[in-house]
């Protein structure tokens, strides 16, 4: 087995045991790079410095420091995440070169871990999209079928993870953006509680649903970085002061007696068939294994999609409208005054999908609409919160599909904007309600290409829901997560 | 020309002196190089978040107090949408729905008469940058060291009818932001400014006129002249049988005129919502509390209790009220109640006003303690010195912290009040001037100061001029 192919849980032990170095792995991940990048395109920038800071974590061992178990594990960095000296793009021709001055406190964390940088990932332009098709700098092809999407926002994340060009990376995830092409690429994402992992630095979407999340090919890995970038944040007003437990260190095989909750609005109409059977037959094989199955209802999941849109449309109209022209990234070259430089340039900046969600956002929020779109979106955000911490009375965990189906081909649904956001309909209640939600593999369906499951645990309880997907993974056999395909 | 009266609102800004910014770590401050008071934050890089300063909700909770208003313990903190150059986020964080003080009142003084205003809320929000424009540059330059300078917004209800009303309460806000140590109300520096709604109605009827907001008024003096001019050219669109348009117009202070910057039509829809990188501001009723208690006594106050407490003149009380360190002064000595507030308030208003006038310091850099003030003003009140050598000890004790009673001993500034001596002293006089006396009793009443200067003559200034003209006096009407 290649170096590649290894879990980084697999390598951490390697390298503390001297089985193989930092820079090795690193080597064979940038052979492996430079080998199937260009079929798949997962990345938009690669880390310069990354070599360099492979042999630093090799001198700092061979010196006898004591290190942190990622240390020296290759990581992928989505390119929404501020990354001191180097190109932070967010897939955007607004930001084509535009380089943060300053890391995001993930970053810090990840710098002072000493794991090895190799790149920023493709994403779908300001993480709004759910197939990275709408990224400015290139397209992203799914590894277990070329021709299909790999899902998105976090669409480079996935699909290096599947094809092997980075060990560990990091998505952001505002409506599903990590679970959604974790699922699409067979790999394992988890969007954290929301104010569990700083946003500092995490280039805004809908700044009350963002939240940056670990992908990787186990839950045992996903559990390690996860207890790596959790904790409060001073930078970070919604960041959460309490304590964080070490969910890998603390990571068990937890399914007897545990209360799985089936909500039967998440299997309804518009789920694929072979997906609904998977996942089912995911949820017996616990039942089987001594987990209690109860059948559950959310009611107001219907309005999920049209809330999630609303509230996230109008933070993003907001967010977005710093990016004018006047301080950094795209300018216009030609105008004749102020308000024609900011419509030049952000007309041409901003790619379609982004225009769309700004107009809707401002739409919903202007004077006479307010009412009627952004202050009743609160109402049934709350509602579903309220829907979801009741059947937390009664479950520890709730099962459902990722997505309604596995990956679609490229250009299939980019021209019906509609059809793109119903992929969510499983994955944003998640983030309205704030929640921490893991996506697994659970086989491939008749086409050849992986299907997900998703967990959902109550706010700040990661590691029920690590334990849970552990459990899972434990009993399925383990998740193949590399290509077979190249 | 019909009847009309003037209706007046005004919205306040007033900059707040904490240390740092309202949403990071940079410092407030004004004056320094351009865009060196600055970070990813206060800059609006994208990614960065704002975390809220604490002190600047205590310092806008103590400004509620002081203007008498209810204090929302829970509130949130709201963006207000909108693109331009100085402003790098392309919102400020403000407070809309819910702001942090509410439903207060002012108390003001107008030719003396009191006059309460309403004050319908303050809440906190950040400055923006300003935009800079050189010669030998063809743009605007922006410097973004103001942005995320911590500000209030104090907004009146329209219940000011003139412009010196208007005057009134702004003077009187000033005082107040100065008394609390919220604001360095540097108006040259931009740390307060307003903006003026007027309308004008009949006078008796009980529906506002139309108003216009003014903005771009940077003094209070500016204020006045703006109020006045929109309510002559409101009135003069009325008399020619006009309407008046909601609108807003910018006030050029050079030109002494405002213009139409915008109508109701094309008014900018800022879009507020709640911000959601902040949590909900929550206070607690003990910290509120301990934030009112923290409020010294005011100027209205002072001057009220000055007037009836110690019979001060309107003029008197509000000169030393306004003054912090002159009523901190005045309120020390006449605590002792060791000598009449009246003669604290004239050493105060002369003598010491003309010190540090002309030396540019402020009594709390002068070695002038309440102590020896009041030591000196009781040794005139009784009589051991004149004013005249008082003003000579007045002159040590402000630049040294000496005792007064030492030195009219030391000095020998002792004035003799000894009745036996006097007489003796007067009637040495009155018989070597034989002239004066005839002349006084034939009507020159004039006499009498030069037979009592020939008698200070002689005793070499020691002498209780008072009483030697008491009894001078008494014997030339014997």
């Amino acid at each position: 087995m290649k170096l590649y192919e290894k879990t980084a849980s697999e390598l951490s032990e390697m390298l503390a045991k001297k089985e193989c170095s930092a820079v090795e792995i690193y080597n064979d991940v940038k052979s492996r790079i430079d080998s199937v990048e260009d079929k798949v395109g997962a990345y938009v920038t690669l880390n310069e410095n990354a070599l360099e800071q492979a042999k630093e974590v090799d001198n700092a061992r061979a010196n006898g420091e004591e290190l942190h178990p990622l240390a020296g594990i290759p990581i992928g960095i989505k390119d929404n995440i501020s990354t001191k000296g180097l190109r932070t793009t967010c897939s955007s021709k607004m930001l084509e070169n535009y380089v943060p001055p300053f890391n995001a406190t993930v970053m810090e964390k990840i710098n002072s871990a000493k794991m090895v940088v190799t790149g920023k990932m493709n994403m779908d332009e300001f993480a709004m999209g759910s197939s990275t098709e709408t990224s400015y700098i290139h397209l992203t092809h799914n590894p277990h079928n070329l021709e299909c999407v790999p899902g998105g926002s976090s669409g480079g994340s996935a699909s290096a993870i599947a094809s092997g060009e980075a060990i560990l990376t990091l998505g952001s995830d505002t409506g599903g953006s990590i679970r959604q092409p974790a699922a699409l690429c067979g790999a394992v994402g988890m969007k954290p509680t929301y104010g569990s992992v700083s946003r500092y630095g995490l280039v805004a979407f809908a700044s009350s649903l963002d939240q940056i999340g670990p992908m990787g090919k186990s839950v045992k890995d996903v559990a390690m970085l996860q207890s790596l970038i959790c904790g409060y944040d001073k930078m970070d007003a919604t960041s959460k002061n309490i304590a964080y437990p070490d969910y890998y260190a603390n990571l068990k095989n937890n399914v007897k007696g545990l209360r799985i909750g089936v909500p039967k609005e998440y299997f309804g109409e518009g789920i694929d068939s072979e997906v609904k059977e998977s996942v089912y037959s995911a949820i017996e094989l616990m039942k089987q294994n001594g987990a209690e199955i109860k059948e559950i209802s959310l009611p107001s999941t219907e309005y999920a999609i049209n809330t999630y849109y609303i509230i996230a449309s109008a933070e993003a109209s907001s967010n977005l409208a710093r990016f004018d022209g006047v301080k950094y990234g795209y300018r216009a070259e030609n105008y004749n005054s102020l308000t024609d430089m900011y419509e030049k340039t952000r007309s041409e900046g901003f790619g379609d999908e982004v225009k769309r969600r700004i107009m809707l956002g401002t739409f919903v929020l202007s004077s006479g609409f307010y009412d009627a779109y952004y202050k009743k979106a609160k109402i049934v955000q709350r509602k579903i919160s309220e829907e979801f911490s009741n059947a937390f009375k009664e479950c520890d965990v709730i099962a459902t599909p990722t997505v309604p189906s596995s990956a679609f081909k490229i250009g299939e649904n980019i021209g019906d904007p509609i059809k793109m956001y119903y992929n969510d309909v499983c994955t944003v209640t998640v983030n309205i309600a704030g929640l921490p939600a893991i996506s697994v593999p659970c086989g491939f369906d008749s086409k050849n290409m992986p299907m997900g499951l998703q967990f959902i645990a109550d706010k700040f309880c990661e590691q029920t829901l690590l334990d849970t997907a552990y459990a899972y993974e434990q009993l399925s056999g383990g998740f193949d997560v590399i290509t077979k395909k190249f | 020309m019909k009847d009309y009266e003037i209706v007046i609102g005004l919205e306040v800004h007033a900059e707040l002196n904490t240390e740092s910014k309202i949403y990071c770590n940079c410092r407030n401050a004004f004056g320094l190089e351009v865009n060196t008071q600055v970070c990813p934050v206060c800059m609006g890089m994208p990614g960065t978040l704002p975390t809220l300063n604490e002190k600047v909700v205590d310092y806008a909770i103590k400004m509620g107090h002081a203007m008498n208003c209810k204090i929302n313990s829970v509130c949130k903190q709201d963006r207000k949408n909108y693109f331009y150059p100085d402003l790098p986020k392309a919102y400020q964080i403000s407070q809309a729905e819910v702001p942090l003080c509410e439903n207060g009142y002012l108390d003001i003084m107008v030719d003396g008469v009191e006059k309460r205003i309403g004050v319908t809320r303050i809440h906190i929000e950040e400055d923006a940058g300003k935009l800079l424009h050189d010669d030998s540059f063809s743009g605007s330059l922006v410097d973004l060291n103001r942005c995320g300078v911590p500000l209030i917004e104090i907004v009146s209800e329209p219940d000011i009818r003139s412009s010196a009303e208007a005057k009134a309460y702004l003077d009187t806000i000033k005082s107040i932001l100065q008394y609390i140590n919220i604001s360095d109300c540097k108006m040259q520096e931009g740390s307060i400014r307003c903006d003026v709604n007027v309308s004008v109605r009949e006078k008796g009827s009980d529906k506002f006129g139309t108003r216009c907001e003014m903005k771009n008024v940077n003094s209070f003096s500016g204020a006045v002249r703006g109020i006045e001019y929109e309510a002559k050219r409101q009135i003069e669109v009325l008399e020619s049988g006009g309407t008046v348009i909601q609108e807003t117009r910018r006030w050029d202070d050079a030109k002494g005129m405002s213009f139409t910057m915008r109508t109701k039509e094309d008014a900018q829809d800022y879009r507020y919502f709640p911000e959601p990188d902040l949590l909900t501001i929550v206070v607690d009723e003990e910290r509120i509390q301990k934030l009112k208690e923290s409020i010294p006594e005011l100027p209205n106050r002072k001057i009220s209790r000055y007037v009836k407490e110690h019979g001060l003149s309107q003029v008197d009380a509000t000169l030393i009220a306004e003054s912090i360190d002159k009523s901190k002064l005045y309120d020390e000595c006449t605590a002792m109640k060791k000598c009449s507030p009246k003669n604290v308030c004239n050493w105060i208003l002369s003598d010491i006003s003309k010190f540090t006038n002309d030396t540019g310091k402020s009594i709390l850099d002068t070695a002038l303690t309440a102590e020896n003030l009041v030591k000196l003003i009781c040794e005139v009140e009784k009589g051991t010195i004149s004013n005249s050598s008082a003003k000579k000890v007045f002159d040590i004790i402000i630049k040294d912290d000496k005792d007064p009673v030492k030195l009219i001993e030391e000095l020998g500034l002792a004035q003799n009040s000894d009745e036996g001596f006097l007489e003796e002293l007067a009637k040495d006089i009155l018989s070597k001037n034989e002239k004066s006396v005839s002349d006084y009793k034939n009507g020159k009443t004039n006499a009498l100061g030069y037979l009592v200067g020939q008698c200070m003559k002689a005793s070499k200034g020691k002498a209780n001029p008072g009483k030697v003209k008491e009894i001078v006096t008494r014997m030339l009407s014997e």
